[in-house]
């Protein structure tokens, strides 16, 4: 369906010279999350979490439900306020609120389970919107880089219609596109198939995959064996608030070092 | 009983009277629509004093009977504090009527656009800030849009007494319709037909309320966001 060798090169294309450089695979920290908290009320779900990620390095989040995984991924972009600790995106702390958070976030991608794609706007508006209202890009430069990128992951057909007429599949493609229009540093991706129907995961996975080999760096919260298998430099086990363990994607699947992740796919690999 | 002539022999004054009305109404949408908007986006602001400021207002004006608004307007601001728009006298009043009716008709605006952002999903905002829109451009470009599209048949209907609480600006100096009737049936030279008069000014009103519903409603239809 999308051969990523012959679609454009998605991190470097771009209409715009504004945009921040493109990730280069290396092993330059990119994010590095030191000794973060995070309460809600009494609730601890994030304790003293310690995690880096390399510039174009895929890290795999996988764990039981509440163990505090999309809360991490949330609080990288600082849709959640952590407690205490620091994190930093590119050498730079995320800044408390206003413009430079703004700034921020364009930097760093988000694509969430639900997709939420702007349901008053086309598929073309809900993607060239950032780069024209945030890097202040010309429309028609904007129009043409979207297409290329609906183009990439194979919906240019559906470029007119609004998101409601699309099927999951299709609209969680968008929804890459869209944070791809930003050209960001990285992209944080919270459950991106688990609201698809089973014949539609594949044909998210594979765009996924495809940006993994250009060398995008990815956080992927995700139970998809196989996209970690193949995709994955990394695989960090999260359960109750904490990194309980961090090992390689075939060592972790085959051969955990911990009891807690045993347990853990030894519930999902029957099911 | 049935003559409608009093209604007729009086038809260019009630004319002229509807026409001050239908002056009023224009004016006051236009501005309610940018106080509600405005009022609105301070309840949701991330800026405590904002949110404050909106919530006083919508709790003190909404619950204020609109006769002492436009009086304060008219008598309290124009007459003793002698704040005026104009030196014409039917212009000041004019203005302060609009000024008045909108600040009310405002807060409704607001919590009836309040109430429609609330059904916007909470990821639509999330969606715009992960893309670094800024609080401001997010409210504009993504929130605002998609409220007002589920709110224009509550709208309407906020818009209807609207036209209606027009008449309250008779209390407040301003010759819109329901002054003028009173002008007529005040005349010495008015015999009777009261019933008849009223009864052609409440078709005259039908005939500028209904039309909105029917068009708010169609609005609503066409405008409708899909999820
Ligand atoms: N906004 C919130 N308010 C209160 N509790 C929350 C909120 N978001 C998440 N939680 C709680 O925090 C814990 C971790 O949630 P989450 O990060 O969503 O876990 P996961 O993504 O691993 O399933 C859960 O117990 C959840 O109920
Ligand atoms: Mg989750």
């Amino acid at each position: 369906m999308t051969d990523s060798e012959s679609g454009p090169d998605l991190t470097k294309n771009g209409p715009e010279d504004s945009a921040p450089e493109p990730a280069t695979a290396g092993d330059r920290p990119l994010v590095v999350v030191e000794h973060v908290n995070k309460h809600f009320g009494e609730l601890h779900v994030l304790k003293d979490i310690n995690l880096t990620v390399d510039s174009g390095e895929v890290v795999v989040v996988i764990g039981p439900s509440g163990g505090g995984k999309s809360t991490l991924c949330r609080s990288i972009n600082r849709l959640e306020p952590i407690d205490d600790g620091t994190i930093l995106v590119d050498g730079k702390e995320l800044p408390k609120e206003g413009k430079d958070l703004a700034k921020l976030r364009a930097d760093v991608g988000m694509v969430f389970q639900s997709f939420n794609l702007f349901a008053h706007k086309t598929i073309l508006d809900n993607i060239t919107l950032g780069p024209v209202k945030v890097r202040k890009a010309g429309r028609q430069d904007s129009q043409k880089h979207a297409m290329e990128l609906l183009d990439r992951v194979g919906i240019a057909n559906q470029a007119n219609k609004y998101p409601a007429q699309l099927s999951g599949g299709q609209q969680q493609r968008a929804a890459i596109a869209r944070s791809l229009a930003m050209k960001p540093k990285v992209m944080l991706f919270d459950e991106p198939t688990s609201a698809l129907d089973p014949e539609m995961v594949n044909e998210v996975l594979d765009v996924m995959t495809g940006l993994a080999r250009e060398g995008m760096t990815m956080i992927v919260v995700t139970h998809e064996m196989g996209f970690a298998r193949r995709a994955a430099q990394k695989v960090v086990f999260m359960a109750d608030g904490q990194i309980v363990e961090e090992n390689t994607p075939d060592e972790f699947f085959t051969n955990a070092r911990t009891e807690r992740a045993k347990d853990f796919l030894s519930k999902i690999l029957t099911h | 009983m049935f003559d409608f002539s009093p209604f007729f022999d009086n038809f260019d004054e009630i004319m002229q009277g509807f026409w001050a009305t239908l002056r009023l109404a224009a004016a006051a949408a236009v501005l309610s629509l940018i106080i509600g908007t405005a009022l609105a986006s301070f309840r949701v602001a991330p800026v405590p004093v904002l949110r404050a400021f909106g919530t006083g207002y919508v709790n003190i004006v909404r619950n204020t009977p609109l006769t002492l608004v436009l009086l304060m307007c008219s008598l309290g601001l124009n007459d003793i504090l002698a704040l005026k728009f104009s030196d014409t006298s039917s212009t000041t009043y004019y203005w302060w009527a609009v000024l008045g009716l909108s600040a009310y008709t405002g807060a409704f605006v607001c919590e009836t656009l309040r109430s429609g952002i609330n059904t916007v999903p909470l990821g639509q905002a999330e969606a715009a800030r992960s893309i670094g829109l800024t609080f401001t451009q997010s409210l504009r470009v993504i929130i605002l849009p998609q409220a007002f599209r589920a709110i224009i048949a509550p709208l309407g209907s906020v818009f209807i007494a609207m036209i209606k609480n027009t008449t309250v600006a008779a209390a407040a100096s301003y010759a819109e319709v329901a002054l003028v009737t009173k002008t007529i049936v005040d005349k010495p030279t008015f015999a009777n037909g009261v019933i008849p008069l009223f009864l052609g000014v409440a078709i005259g009103f039908l005939i500028l309320t209904l039309p909105t519903g029917y068009f708010f409603g169609w609005l609503a239809k066409r405008m409708a966001v899909a999820r």
